[in-house]
């Protein structure tokens, strides 16, 4: 006779807007995929199998920001069918790089690179899911770390929430002993407000860091950018620099519009 | 009059998101599209504005499996523009970073996207525990070695941090290669065994005609550096790419198709067009691949893709050795550049085939205005005509084997429906 078989948890991943870097994160995990596959049940992975259950999903992963009508109904009918919520990367967790669209003009955004713009259905907005539903767990990151993934599904597994790290990728530095891009260089870096979660790879590779994994807590963005105005840089590109990859969270938002508010004042 | 209808309203086991409608009235395709219903995410236009510096960054986000792609378009584009003369060592640390990216997403392709469908199960876990194990980890482990070189040069192998406009940030050192020597030889073996794998697969055929571009360069398979050239005789430079090509705007895609300016016809792009294109390049290693996997050049069928892919990741694995016993690190890493204003173009050959950008620069190194063109959207229109060609031959299937077949055509292409929109489900309507 053998042993009836354990319940495993049901796990769906679908994405919005992304460049499907994050759930790919899952497929480069390699052999750690299969061993996940004996631990979950994989019901939902577009990118990767040809099985497609509805709900409920006991933990569903959702890669990409919210950029058009459809996708904004499909969050919440997301929502409504998962347990547990993780958002994976910039673009679920800060709108992604897209969001370098917002606040711009959509006609004039979508003339730009279509030739029909009445084919084109978008909202004037990248955002966050985090703006539209119930989130249980974000992991930021462009891409994600892998690691990061595969621990929090074990802590789940194990029925823990897990917190991922919110230090600056500037204690990260300092804890493996690479040199500093801003003192050595002179090179701007957003080292001192992202949070760690990459291992720092940009210092590592000899050039500032440009804030794939969102602010730290708390962010120090003034301070920050008032370094990299006396390194040189115009008020223009300081605030391009806060205004990038995870330009559109809110600590790097306000820093950004703080910088074009002082230069308009300037006389 | 008998209707039927089949779609297929996710395409599995591609890049991105797409559908496939098709409508067939009294046994003919009356209705066959092919919606790329993911998102637009507007590259082109919030480039206009950033610094060229933030380029590289910026574009390595389109997509995830050929960041590189990208990045190598752009970095190369713009150095011509500004004259910028880059350190010696530098071209060959690209072509080494692009071999890795080659690696990493042809293995990708074959073992998790395309085999479950010839093998017939859902995907690769299954597949793996289908009897198929030992090959799926192979598979794995090379698709490993690219991804662990990719990381070694680019910082990461998602998105890569080193590539700048002007070389790298940094260059990997001598001994961090040299230590993937003995992986290498060990790919070397296997990529054969991997042929051997999908030299007896029963595959549809579909021999139909078809015109094919690549890049071609006469001192080695192209990768970074080339001119165009297509099965019809075409020839065209990068510069020249936006006269030969245009792009068309249908409403049941947001990503563009591309059609030949002249005559308004699809062509493709991708790996079977440069193995057909540049067989004489073909490295004695990828040669006895594509012949172990069955591939007999010339062809024009386009479920000779995959076999294309297992030679291609031969002679990147077989360059990348080479690459790397010749390794030098350039010093310095990187040249300072002063950039100037005017048209920055360039092509090159990411896994899924051409890729063109355009940059207009303006006097303050910012970009005006950009364009790029994707393989998989330029490859777009020719899926729908293969399919065309392809669904009546089979129109007497059940749908669920239908959809599989439709699947598989689509999948010879390997589309990233993430790179096009700036892809897959799939309805056929029967009676």
């Amino acid at each position: 006779m053998s042993a009836p078989e354990r319940v495993r948890p049901r796990v769906a991943v679908f994405k919005m807007a992304s460049c499907d870097g994050c759930q790919l994160q899952l497929l480069d995990a390699e052999e750690a995929l299969l061993e996940l596959a004996d631990a979950v049940e994989i019901v939902h992975f577009a990118e990767a199998t040809s099985r497609m259950e509805p709900g409920p999903y006991d933990v569903t992963l959702v890669e990409g920001s919210v950029s058009t009508p459809e996708q904004l109904e499909q969050i919440h009918e997301i929502r409504g069918a998962s347990h547990f919520l993780i958002t994976i990367g910039a673009c679920a967790t800060a709108g992604g790089v897209q969001a370098l669209r917002n606040g711009r003009d959509l006609g004039e955004t979508i003339r730009q690179v279509y030739p029909t713009p009445a084919y084109v259905d978008a909202l004037a907005t990248s955002t966050p899911v985090a703006d539209h539903v119930k989130v249980d767990l974000e992991l930021v990151g462009c891409p994600i770390d892998r690691g990061q993934l595969l621990a929090a599904l074990a802590w789940l597994l194990q029925g823990s929430v897990p917190r991922p790290p919110t230090t600056p990728v500037c204690i990260e530095c300092k804890r493996r002993g690479y040199v500093c891009v801003v003192v050595a260089h002179g090179e701007p870096c957003l080292g001192p407000v992202t949070a760690t979660g990459c291992g720092a790879i940009c210092p590592r590779m000899g050039r500032g860091c440009y804030g794939c994994f969102g602010p730290s807590q708390p962010p120090n963005t003034e301070a920050l950018a008032r370094k990299f105005l006396e390194l040189g840089m115009s008020p223009t590109r300081v605030a391009d620099t806060f205004r990038f990859i995870t330009g559109y969270a809110p600590a790097f938002r306000e820093a950004a519009e703080r910088l074009e508010r002082e230069e308009a004042a300037t006389p | 009059m008998t209707h039927r209808s089949v779609e297929v309203p996710v395409v599995a086991r591609v890049e991105g998101e797409g559908a496939l409608h098709v409508r067939v009235d009294d046994g003919e395709i009356t209705r066959l599209e092919l919606e790329i219903y993911e998102p637009p995410r507007f590259f082109e236009s919030f480039l206009r504005g950033r610094h060229f510096s933030e380029v590289p960054d910026i574009v390595a986000r389109i997509c995830g499996i050929c960041p590189v792609a990208y990045q190598m378009s752009a970095v190369h584009g713009l150095e011509r523009l500004f004259e910028a003369e880059v350190p010696e060592g530098t071209r060959e640390l690209r072509r080494l970073l692009y071999c890795a990216e080659w690696i990493e997403s042809h293995m990708l392709h074959v073992h998790l996207l395309a085999l479950p469908d010839f093998l017939g199960f859902d995907d690769a876990i299954a597949l793996a525990r289908g009897g198929f194990k030992e090959a799926v980890e192979r598979g794995l482990r090379i698709k490993r070695l690219g991804n662990d070189l990719l990381a070694a040069v680019g910082g990461r192998e998602v998105n890569p941090v080193s590539p700048v406009v002007g070389g790298f940030s940094k260059a990997v050192s001598a001994r961090e290669l040299r230590a993937f020597l003995p992986r290498i030889e060990d790919a070397l073996g296997e990529i054969l065994q991997v042929a051997d794998l999908v030299a007896p697969l029963e595959m549809p055929v579909l021999p139909r005609d078809a015109e094919l571009v690549a890049m071609t360069n006469p001192l080695e398979f192209p990768m970074n550096e080339g001119d165009l050239a297509s099965t019809r005789g075409r020839l065209f430079t990068a510069a020249e790419f936006e006269e030969v090509s245009t792009e068309l705007h249908v409403p049941h895609s947001n990503a563009l198709h591309s059609v030949f300016a002249d005559t308004g016809l699809p062509y493709v792009v991708g790996p079977l067009s440069r193995v057909v294109l540049n067989e004489a390049a073909l490295t004695p290693l990828a040669r006895e691949a594509a012949t172990r996997a069955g591939l007999h050049l010339p062809t024009l069928d386009p479920f000779a893709s995959m076999a294309a892919r297992v030679a291609e990741t031969a002679l990147a694995l077989e360059e990348a050795l080479r690459l790397i016993e010749a390794y030098e690190p350039p010093s310095p890493p990187r040249v300072a550049i002063v950039p100037r204003a005017g048209r920055a173009t360039w092509t090159t050959e990411a896994p899924r085939g051409t890729i063109y950008h355009r940059y207009d620069v303006a006097d303050d190194g910012t970009i005006a205005e950009a364009k790029i063109v994707p393989p998989t959207s330029q490859n777009l229109r020719h899926m729908e005509h293969d399919l065309r060609e392809f669904l009546p031959r089979v129109l007497d299937r059940p749908d669920e084997e239908l959809t599989r077949l439709a699947e598989m055509v689509v999948r010879n292409y390997d589309p990233c429906i993430s790179c096009a929109t700036h892809f897959l489900r799939m309805d056929v309507e029967r009676a």
